[in-house]
């Protein structure tokens, strides 16, 4: 198995805030590892940094062997391989699904537009969007908006995706389809970094789970044993939490 | 939008507010007697204004001097003519300023410590410009560049009236584009960014077309006012339509051109005020429409 990411005793700041106090996490290739813990314990900067959208401040991020923070990194080359699915879609209002999809391959990867656009096709067939091709998005669902994101995400043709609690925006009914194509994208053989509420869906999903709290990875391993028999007291507290809002 | 026939209750003035332009007009009531109340205060106000004007002790001539029949036929065609020229400055100034004034905002919107002295730059063009009175520049522009007696530089005074419009307006519509990329939530160039598009490719495929649309009314806006000072531009010798009314009125002792002149402008820009209104209806609209989705 080769190491698809790997992230060294990374560290954080906003301000004098400090959200990430080293992390240390490895992927290897067509793993997947949930993220849990509460809002504001790093879930999100922790995916951000990986795609480069955020600076560490120390440590660093290898993406397939090689180190993606230091100096004179080809940082849109980076995020070309990476695919980062966002909680609230961030998809081109002004675009149609079609160029929605087909812009990154484009203006990115210099793909001709024919050939961006039968690529872009095939992929909103897989996942039952072909449909709605020349829609705008706000006049999709959540659950398509949602899924529409991961398809472009998907079209850049990436190693490796980022998923931000890509369902928490969603209304209750619509997070099955999107975790549906999650599931098929796991079985596909995707590497992926889900950070997630969906507690019952990273039991299902993930070969690992790591709880983060207070930007540091408290616990980690596989998912009956941090669902079941938790070391750390905060896991326990949060799981308990989880439980009595009724999300496991 | 369904409006009930009750009047009063705040449900019902909210559904105004938000309904068709005609009812915002009339005050938000509906029907027919909201219509009569409307016509009549009208009526009556326009009565006594005009009862006050032509009783007035200098009404007859008032009305010679500045509503001359014969003198308006006469002059008519010669500002019509003339006002072809204030059209063609604006729209050559539009032209420039859309394109100009998009390349200074995006200058000002540049990150990064690097860039500092661009941005200093943007600003203080922006500072300066909007800050000095526009007949100033054309006045300076127009007597002072020429004057620098520089083979290549050009002598036209139409050219740098055409400049300081360009260069005053541009330090508006700049700030207006402005407004619009920083509308442009952050979530959106992280979106491309992501996608491994550079910096450039976000702002020209993600960013701006967004920012553009939103702006389209306050641009508008911005070029009813360049519209009207065309006229400013008389000041450096050019013949246009305030111009020549000028000429016509020294000619026959009648101000009769100037409302010539006023009715060409008002035939111009409020064509272009009514779809200002429109457009920011229409924005409204779809802004509800999305809130809703």
């Amino acid at each position: 198995m080769t190491e698809a990411l790997r992230l060294e005793n990374v560290h954080k700041y906003f301000g004098r805030l400090e959200v990430l106090r080293g992390i240390d996490l490895a992927l290897e290739e067509h793993e997947v590892v949930c993220l849990i813990g509460a809002s504001g314990s790093g879930k999100s900067t922790l995916l951000r940094c990986v795609n480069l959208l955020e600076r560490i401040d120390a440590g660093r991020i290898l993406l397939a062997g090689e180190d993606i923070t230091g100096r004179g990194v080809d940082v849109n080359g980076v995020r070309r391989g990476i695919g980062i699915v966002f909680q609230a879609f961030n998809l081109f209002p002004h675009m149609t699904v079609v160029r929605n999809v087909t812009l990154g391959p484009r203006k990115a990867l210099g793909v001709p537009r024919d050939r961006a656009e039968s690529d872009a096709l095939a992929l909103l067939e897989r996942f039952g969007l072909a449909d709605k091709r020349d829609e705008y998005p706000d006049r999709l669902s959540g659950g398509q908006q949602q899924r529409l994101a991961i398809v472009r995400a998907l079209a850049m043709r990436p190693e490796l995706m980022l998923l931000d609690e890509v369902t928490s925006a969603l209304d209750p009914e619509l997070v099955g389809e999107v975790l549906e194509v999650i599931r098929e994208l796991a079985e596909g053989g995707m590497t992926m970094l889900i950070a997630t509420h969906e507690m019952a869906f990273a039991r299902e999903i993930a070969r690992r789970v790591c709880f983060l709290d207070a930007g540091v990875i408290l616990e980690q391993g596989p998912p009956e044993e941090i669902f079941t028999t938790p070391r750390e007291q905060r896991t326990q507290e949060f799981l308990r939490r989880v439980i009595e809002a009724g999300r496991l | 939008m369904d409006h009930g026939q009750g009047e009063g209750s705040p449900d019902h003035a909210g559904l105004a507010a938000t309904g068709s332009r005609s009812s915002r007009i009339l005050g938000g009531a509906e029907g027919a007697r909201a219509v009569a109340i409307a016509l009549a205060s009208t009526v009556v106000l326009f009565t006594v204004l005009a009862v006050l004007v032509v009783t007035s002790p200098g009404w007859p001539e008032f009305r010679r001097t500045f509503l001359n029949r014969e003198v308006f036929r006469e002059a008519l065609p010669e500002i019509a003519d003339a006002f072809l020229l204030n059209v063609r400055i604006f729209l050559i100034a539009e032209g420039i300023i859309l394109v100009f004034a998009l390349f200074i905002a995006v200058l000002r919107s540049l990150p990064g410590p690097v860039f500092f002295p661009l941005r200093v730059l943007a600003i203080v063009y922006t500072d300066v410009f909007r800050g000095i009175p526009t007949i100033l520049v054309i006045y300076t522009l127009g007597f002072g560049a020429p004057a620098l007696q520089l083979s290549w530089v050009p002598i036209s005074p139409l050219f740098w009236g055409v400049v300081s419009l360009v260069l005053v307006y541009s330090a508006y519509v700049a700030e207006v584009y402005r407004a619009g990329i920083e509308s442009v939530h952050p979530s959106q160039e992280a979106a491309a960014r992501s996608l491994g598009l550079n910096r450039g490719q976000a702002l020209r495929f993600v960013i701006i077309p967004q920012a553009v649309r939103r702006v389209v009314p306050p641009l508008l806006n911005d070029f009813i006012g360049l519209q009207k000072d065309t006229a400013l531009v008389a000041i450096i010798g050019p013949v246009e339509a305030f111009r020549q009314a000028q000429i016509e009125e020294a000619a026959t002792f009648n101000f009769t051109p100037y409302l010539v002149t006023g009715l060409l402008f008002l035939l111009l820009t409020i064509p272009l005020a009514r779809l200002t209104d429109w457009l920011i209806a229409r924005d409204r609209r779809r802004q509800l429409a999305g809130a809703r989705a």
